[in-house]
C-alpha cells in the first residue's frame, strides 16, 4: 500500500471523522438513531480501515491483540456489572431505575453505561475477528502460490485441509 | 412515487442476487455481496428503519466484506464449477418461496397500528419511553432498557463468536513456556 498515495491521504483525512462519528453515534444514541451496536461496528470499521491501508503490524504497534482480546470481554462484563449493581441497590437485574434516586435519572445513567458496554465489546470483537483473519497467512500455513498449475493446486489442496499448526 | 421508489429498490436487490449467483469469480461475488448490503440498507431507510441501516452498511458493505476478503486470500480465489442437476433444491425453493409469498398475503401492512404485534405492549413502550424513561430514541429506550435481558444476551452472543473465531484461527502460536496453573 505504500505507493497508493491518494488512499492514504483520504484514509489519514477520514479516519479520524469516522472514529468521532463512532463516538457521536455511541452517545447520542439516546436520541437519535444509533446506540451502542452501531457505534461499534463504526469505530471497529475505522480501525479496520487503518489496518488495510497502513498494514497490521502498524496497527498492531498502538492497538495491542492481548488489548483488542481484554476490551471484548470488558464490554460485556461492563453490561453484566451494571445488572449486578442494580441488585445490590435493591432492584431487579438490569432495572436501571434503582441506580440512582431519580428513577428516570438512574434509567438515563444505566443505558448510558450499557451502551457503552455493547460499544466496546462490538468494537473490539470486529477488530479482533479482522486480526484472526488478517494474521492467518498462507505464509504461516506454508501453502504454495496460487498460479493455476493443477499440481500447485493439489499441493494447495493437501496443506489446506490439513490442521493449521 | 413511493411505490415506484420501492419496486426499483427490490428489483435492484433481486438483480444483485441474481448476479451473485451467475457470477464465477469469487472475487467479484464479494464485492458485490458489499453492494449488496448497501442496497439493503437502502431498503432499511425507505422502512424508516435507520438504526438497522446503519448496521447493515456497517457490517455488510464494509466489515464482512473485508472478512470475506480475508478468507479468500487464505483459501484462493478460484471456484470449482461444477455441472450437477440442481431439480431437488430447485422444487425445494420454490415451494418455500410460493408459501412464503402465500403467507404474506394475510400479514398486515408495515406501520399498520390495529395489527396485533402494535397492539399488545407496543404503546406501553411508547409512552413509557417519555415518562419512565425520559428518552426520545424508542428503539434505544426498547433495545436498552424494556429489552436489557435480549440485548444482554446479543452482546454475549457476538463476544462468543469473537471467542469462537479466535479458537478456530488462533491467536497466534501456543507459548510452550507457560505451565498449566495448579
Amino acid at each position: 500500500m505504500e505507493h497508493h498515495i491518494v488512499l492514504r491521504v483520504v484514509a489519514k483525512l477520514l479516519i479520524p471523522v469516522i472514529l468521532l462519528f463512532a463516538l457521536y453515534v455511541q452517545f447520542h444514541g439516546d436520541y437519535g438513531p444509533g446506540g451502542g451496536f452501531q457505534a461499534g461496528v463504526i469505530f471497529g470499521a475505522g480501525l479496520i480501515l487503518y489496518a488495510l491501508i497502513f498494514g497490521l503490524q502498524t496497527i498492531k504497534k498502538v492497538v495491542t491483540p492481548s488489548f483488542v482480546h481484554y476490551m471484548s470481554g470488558v464490554g460485556l462484563l461492563l453490561y453484566a456489572g451494571v445488572g449486578v449493581i442494580s441488585l445490590f441497590k435493591g432492584g431487579n437485574y438490569l432495572d436501571y431505575s434503582f441506580l440512582s434516586a431519580d428513577p428516570v435519572h438512574g434509567q438515563h445513567l444505566g443505558i448510558l453505561l450499557i451502551e457503552l458496554g455493547v460499544g466496546i465489546t462490538v468494537a473490539f470483537v470486529m477488530v479482533s475477528l479482522f486480526y484472526a483473519f488478517a494474521g492467518y497467512r498462507q505464509a504461516d500455513l506454508k501453502v504454495p502460490p496460487d498460479t493455476g498449475h493443477e499440481a500447485t493446486e493439489k499441493a494447495r489442496d493437501a496443506v489446506l485441509e490439513r490442521e493449521p499448526q | 412515487m413511493e411505490a415506484i421508489v420501492d419496486f426499483a429498490l427490490l428489483a435492484g436487490l433481486a438483480a444483485w442476487a441474481v448476479a451473485i449467483v451467475r457470477l464465477r469469480s469469487l472475487f467479484g461475488a464479494a464485492m458485490l455481496f458489499g453492494i449488496y448490503s448497501l442496497h439493503c440498507a437502502l431498503i432499511f431507510v425507505v422502512l424508516d428503519a435507520v438504526d438497522v441501516a446503519f448496521t447493515e452498511a456497517a457490517v455488510g458493505a464494509g466489515i464482512s466484506t473485508v472478512l470475506i476478503l480475508g478468507t479468500l486470500a487464505i483459501t484462493g480465489i478460484k471456484l470449482e464449477v461444477r455441472h450437477t442437476r440442481a431439480l431437488i433444491p430447485l422444487l425445494i425453493t420454490g415451494t418455500i418461496g410460493a408459501a412464503l409469498i402465500y403467507a404474506s398475503v394475510d400479514m398486515p401492512l408495515v406501520g399498520d397500528p390495529n395489527a396485533p404485534a402494535n397492539l399488545h405492549i407496543v404503546p406501553d413502550y411508547i409512552e413509557g419511553s417519555a415518562t419512565e424513561i425520559g428518552i426520545p430514541n424508542v428503539v434505544t429506550s426498547v433495545l436498552a432498557s424494556y429489552r436489557g435481558y435480549d440485548t444482554l444476551g446479543e452482546v454475549t452472543v457476538i463476544f462468543t463468536a469473537g471467542v469462537g473465531v479466535l479458537c478456530l484461527l488462533g491467536r497466534g502460536k501456543p507459548k510452550r513456556s507457560r505451565k498449566p496453573r495448579g
